[in-house]
């Protein structure tokens, strides 16, 4: 994919499909995703993207009868020969509804460093605040971190799953939806941090709202269902070329909301 | 306009009278036990023990030792296997793609809805047989914990796996994404938060041991002595109504252990309630 240069490529499939039971839901998907930008998946409803965002972390595995062909890999290592454990501490997620667990502040970010072994409770502290302070939420939470997550407003409760996520320092962030379930302030905070984070990490975003995918995304991947339901990679490049000068019509069509 | 206005007055109506005389009837239950056996409870009835024989003289001290002993032993048994099958039935096996691992959960999943609808004297003949006779255990508390094990069982399995169901597929998926295995996220994410409703079923599946009889009928005897070991037999409070009612020509006896039992009951509800208000309510704020 000469679009891409010479940049580090990420993450990458090959020829990857994916089927529940006999039915095809990803249809061949070959890709490769640059580090340290965000690429953003779009298309309409039931077209795949979320699944196939699903599959660099390997969440479809909880799905009974999802088998797969070809590869996902995660810097050139195939993600299925990987420990799944090690694999969702490099790749982590941020699902469409915000889903802080039932705990507070503190022990919502502590979560995923207790699972892989940090115990001291000054560690903790150092990781929490540093990971908080990432995400943009910590002057809102400074005074006490004791307080639960539920208890914070939904754009809030987003941050802290994000802070959550950054705070087992992986090196992809996969994003479904994050800011569906958000009013637009919300949102905006949201898009403004994901451009900060993308320094530091590679981020993947699934998004129905083309308008945020034309805002946030420097690459942006354009999927569709084919004859039979399954998802195809219709077109993938920088955003702008996307959305300026689409190479297929199909494309053009859902950007100019033709459909979908 | 005016005929739809009657027919509204009319079932409203209905519905209050209907309301009315349920609350009647059980709130003059509770009274008349209450109007029969307060007048006999005093300091006494609690600190002393049955006298036996055909009079029923005496207290109720050690049927209240026994019905706690049976409470605290029942529970030591059922309650860590209610729990544990339950949490293998939600959390590991509805994600099998093992067929004979489906179908034997399907299969358990009927027998526990079908043990749960059992009569107790069922598990009372069945504890009769296994523990009391064949496994020679007696009459003893033992042997009536055993079997009552099994009548709540089902109860503590369904209850907890209702726990469990109503605990968001969010959490689960957030704690699995952070690199926890499915025993990690059970434990620290999906058990707290469904806490509230399984120390619920826990507390009602006692209150079902505290108001037995017929199981105990069979398997615990019907000593009115304080129980020495695991291995005495005796009765609870319940089982002691019966048999002050049956084979006692103290009515009146009956009657005060009855409201006795009746306070402790509500007091156990009240607990579950302030238990599961406090817990919802530690959800919410820390």
């Amino acid at each position: 994919m000469s679009v891409l240069g010479s940049k580090a490529i990420r993450m990458s499939t090959e020829d990857y499909s994916l089927f529940y039971g006999k039915f095809k839901a990803i249809n061949r998907v070959s890709i490769r995703i640059p580090a340290n930008r965000i690429t953003a998946f779009i298309g309409p409803s039931g077209c795949g993207k979320s699944t196939f965002l699903r599959s660099f972390n390997r969440m479809n595995d909880l799905i009974p009868g999802v088998t797969t062909t070809g590869s996902v890999c995660i810097d050139g290592r195939d993600v299925a020969r990987e420990d799944v454990v090690q694999l969702r501490k490099k790749v982590g997620m941020v699902f469409q509804r915000p889903n802080p667990f039932p705990k507070s502040i503190f022990d919502n970010v502590a979560y995923g460093p207790r699972l892989h072994g940090t115990r001291n409770r000054s560690d903790l502290a150092v990781v929490v605040e540093k990971s908080l302070k990432s995400a943009a939420l910590w002057e809102e939470v400074k005074d006490d971190l004791r307080r639960s997550g539920m208890s914070l407003s939904g754009g809030q409760q987003q941050r802290l799953c994000i802070a959550r996520a950054i705070a087992v320092e992986p090196e992809v962030i996969l994003m479904d939806e994050p800011a569906s379930a958000l009013d637009p302030v919300a949102t905006l905070k949201i898009e403004t941090l994901m451009n900060e984070l993308k320094k530091n990490y590679t981020i993947a975003i699934v998004t129905h709202n083309m308008q945020q995918a034309g805002r946030v995304s420097d690459y942006t991947a354009f999927m569709l269902t084919d004859e039979n339901r399954a998802g195809n990679l219709i077109e993938f490049g920088p955003t702008k070329q996307i959305f300026t000068t689409p190479s297929d019509s199909r494309t053009e069509d859902y950007i100019s909301g033709r459909f979908g | 306009m005016n005929k739809r206005n009657l027919s509204q007055n009319a079932a409203f109506g209905l519905f209050w009278l209907a309301g009315i005389v349920s609350v009647l009837i059980m709130a003059s239950v509770v009274g008349y036990i209450l109007v029969k056996g307060l007048p006999g409870i005093n300091l006494d009835f609690f600190t002393t023990s049955p006298r036996g024989g055909l009079s029923g003289d005496g207290g109720i001290y050690s049927t209240i030792v026994t019905t706690f002993y049976m409470v605290v032993v029942t529970l030591t048994f059922a309650a860590p296997l209610g729990v544990g099958a339950a949490i293998y039935l939600t959390e590991y096996s509805s994600n099998t793609d093992n067929k004979v691992a489906g179908k034997l959960v399907g299969i358990a999943r009927f027998g526990v809805e079908t043990l749960a609808g059992v009569p107790s004297i069922v598990f009372g003949l069945f504890g009769y047989a296994l523990f009391v006779t064949a496994m020679h255990l007696g009459f003893s508390i033992l042997s009536a914990s055993l079997a009552g094990a099994c009548l709540i069982i089902p109860v503590i399995i369904r209850t907890t796996e209702e726990a469990l169901k109503s605990v968001p597929a969010g959490y689960r998926e957030g704690s699995l994404a952070l690199g926890a295995n499915r025993w990690e996220t059970t434990w620290k994410v999906v058990l707290p938060a469904a806490s509230r409703g399984i120390s619920t079923g826990i507390l009602l599946s006692a209150g079902r041991i505290v108001s037995e009889t017929a199981i105990f009928f069979v398997t615990l005897g019907g000593s009115y002595r304080v129980p020495g070991s695991l291995m005495s037999g005796g009765r609870t409070m319940a089982l002691h109504v019966y048999y002050l009612a049956m084979e006692t020509r103290a009515f009146d006896k009956a009657m005060s252990t009855a409201a006795v039992l009746v306070a402790m009951i509500m007091i156990m509800n009240l607990t579950i309630n302030m238990v599961t208000s406090r817990i919802a309510a530690g959800q919410e704020q820390r």
